[in-house]
């Protein structure tokens, strides 16, 4: 696995904001809500809407990208998917009629956005102090010359080989997310999972010693 | 906000209930038990690579087509595959026209997954020339009735329209070989994609009871569900792509077991799509064979229709090159009578193999006596097809003879049914010739030609 380094409360005028780093990939993370629904025909009367929006920086990879004009479908995708994994894990029946917006934004892409965004996400959340079930974490690995790898980077990524990214809840042991490309016979899979899953379960130990960390300093600060 | 709330389908709590409940016993609302795929239905359209799949009640509909364009800067020796879908509100009046909306987009990226990464097309045999000009094959999918589980039926139109799908045969040319020139279906018959492996998606449907899994879901019980999990798996056991895009967390088990479900299902699915394709393929080729049948030997000379056999065969240059010398030698007569040119044509066949039919536009020409045999000459020349004749003259009576003994052998079946084409049609269309029409492409002019 590449360092990772995270960092809470970055946007201040969010409810909740985080920042994830997994080596040089950096995304940011801002929850908004929950708060009234601004479009009222989307309201739910037993549960939450979650919103979410997943963007690629121009800046953030190598040569610097335009923007697709009709809407670029890997974020739309992105997004999607973001939003409903964590639509599992937070407890959407406790803010009926209410809104939810996350908002995501990746700085330096260098592989594994999609699960540097989810644990960015998952840091916001507990920010904002939204009810959740367990924390989401999530990590990629690929399948290359017969070796899993954990946590792929762009290169790695590019040499073609399978990329499977895993979201789980790690204190249920469950799964959320899981989204494979590439080849891979059935068997192969299972122990690639198996490595993912430990992974999450690292990722999952950090994330709960900031959390940790930043109680306490919030605490430090009220001066209990 | 009318149109909103006119899109808007809930679900009631009793129909949740129901369904639920009917689930733990192994029931579903339409009776299948948990783990049955609906009635598959594939059908194919007139064109080539045009598909409509049913799966229950759902209808997606599927079109290929292949444009030449540049390749990407990193990809120069690569054709691209580009899958485009369309919702369109008729099959769901919360479908919104215009743009993709979410689902549609995750629709089109589960299926360019699972084709593009897992490499089922051969891109790099739609290159022509390196960095400059490619093939870009373009997979148009396009939702009719939505009665749950689009990705799937998405999936296998996907798959049957491509299987079915042929491109233009194209060749370079000119000064410095770096001209392509396109060939036109009716000059030379187009080619298949190179397909490696079939990558089937099989849906499943979480519930809120972890044991609950369900297979190809309904409409309704898309809306209860809580979780659903995408795989497409190839008959080989090779996963190519998954798509569990949050919801309802599963237990590695159960996502295995779904896996090794998924590969059963793949392969039932993967056996079927083959043999609509193979029936296809096989009704196509009826179809030319009996084309070209009424439209060969139409004896307008009413000499021996019992040479019958013709089968246009086409396309060999053994047999062009046979033609052309007989073309050589006849030069003089308009041709009269077609037991000649029959004759010819199972002479020709039975140089170039036994063929009844190799597909490409039977270049036969039913002539009437007014034919320019220059003209003729130079069609032929131009297309390059060896065809049967067109202008025999009556001196080639004397070759039906031996031809017609050689030939026998391997064409008595397609004599009887050829002669009998030929006498009826020799009779009626005999008036129908139009001296100017060159053979024509289609059958019917054809057959009017003649």
């Amino acid at each position: 696995m590449r360092q990772i380094r995270a960092e809470i409360g970055a946007v201040s005028k969010a409810d909740g904001s985080a920042i994830f780093e997994m080596g040089n990939t950096k995304v940011i993370a801002a929850v908004y809500g929950p708060r009234e629904v601004q479009n009222r025909s989307q309201q739910m009367s037993d549960q939450t809407l979650v919103r979410c929006e997943y963007s690629m920086a121009n800046f953030s990879t190598g040569d610097r990208m335009r923007k697709p004009k009709g809407g670029d479908r890997r974020s739309t995708e992105i997004s999607l998917v973001i939003r409903q994994t964590v639509e599992a894990c937070i407890l959407t029946h406790l803010m009926p009629r209410s809104q939810i917006d996350i908002y995501v934004q990746v700085l330096q892409a260098d592989g594994g956005t999609r699960s540097a965004c989810i644990n960015a996400a998952t840091l916001a959340f507990a920010d904002a102090g939204i009810p959740m079930r367990d924390l989401v974490t999530s990590c990629s690995v690929g399948y290359l010359h017969s070796t899993p790898l954990l946590d792929l980077n762009y290169v790695e990524h590019s040499a073609g080989g399978p990329d499977v990214t895993v979201g789980i809840l790690p204190k249920l042991d469950k799964v959320t997310l899981l989204q494979m490309d590439s080849k891979l016979p059935i068997d192969i899979l299972e122990n690639v999972m198996q490595l993912s899953t430990e992974g999450c379960k690292a990722i999952a130990n950090y994330i709960r010693e900031i959390l940790l960390e930043n109680a306490k300093q919030l605490e430090y600060r009220r001066g209990v | 906000m009318e149109q909103r709330l006119a899109n808007c389908w809930r679900l009631t709590v009793n129909e949740k209930k129901f369904i639920e409940s009917a689930l733990l016993s192994d029931v579903r609302v339409d009776g299948r038990g948990p783990l049955d795929y609906r009635k598959l239905n594939i059908k194919f359209g007139k064109n080539d690579g045009s598909a409509e799949v049913q799966l229950g009640e759902t209808r997606v509909m599927s079109y290929v087509s292949a444009q030449l364009v540049q390749p990407y800067r990193d990809r120069p020796n690569e054709g691209t595959l580009s899958i485009f879908t369309e919702f369109s509100p008729m099959a769901d009046p919360s479908f919104e026209p215009g743009r993709p909306g979410e689902s549609a987009v995750e629709l089109g990226r589960i299926i360019d997954r699972g084709l593009r990464e897992s490499r089922a097309i051969d891109t790099e045999s739609l290159c022509i020339l390196s960095a400059k000009l490619v093939w870009a094959i373009r997979v148009d999918i396009h939702i009719l009735d939505n009665a749950g589980n689009l990705v799937d039926a998405a999936n296998i139109a996907a798959l049957a329209s491509l299987l079915t799908f042929r491109r233009p045969e194209c060749s370079l040319g000119g000064e410095d070989g770096q001209q392509v020139v396109v060939h036109p279906p009716e000059v030379r018959e187009p080619l298949p994609l190179i397909i490696h492996h079939l990558p089937v998606a099989v849906t499943f449907g979480y519930f809120s009871n972890e044991n609950l899994v369900v297979l190809d879901p309904t409409y309704h019980e898309e809306a209860v569900m809580t979780g659903r999990m995408t795989a497409t798996l190839n008959a080989n056991g090779d996963v190519c792509a998954i798509q569990k895009p949050g919801g309802q967390e599963i237990s590695h088990r159960v996502i295995m077991h779904c896996l090794r479900l998924a590969h059963v299902k793949a392969g039932d699915m993967t056996a079927k799509i083959k043999d609509a394709v193979e029936k296809h393929n096989t009704e196509r080729a009826l179809q030319k064979i009996k084309r070209h049948s009424s439209s060969v030997a139409v004896d307008v000379c009413g000499t021996t229709a019992s040479l019958g056999g013709k089968q246009n065969q086409s396309d060999g240059d053994k047999e062009g090159s046979r033609l052309d010398q007989l073309k050589l030698k006849d030069e003089t007569k308009s041709m009269e009578c077609d037991a000649t040119s029959s004759a010819q044509v199972q002479s020709n066949k039975k140089d170039g193999s036994s063929k009844n039919f190799v597909g490409g536009p039977s270049s036969w020409d039913p002539y009437s006596d007014c034919v320019n045999s220059d003209l003729l000459k130079a069609s032929l020349a131009s297309r390059g097809h060896s065809t049967p004749s067109k202008k025999k003259d009556s001196r080639r009576e004397t070759k039906p003879e031996e031809p017609q003994n050689e030939v026998k052998i391997d064409s008595a079946p397609m004599d009887t049914a050829l002669t009998s084409g030929q006498s009826n049609e020799g009779k009626t269309l005999k008036d129908a010739v139009k001296p100017k029409h060159k053979r024509k492409k289609k059958k019917g002019s054809s057959n009017n030609a003649n």
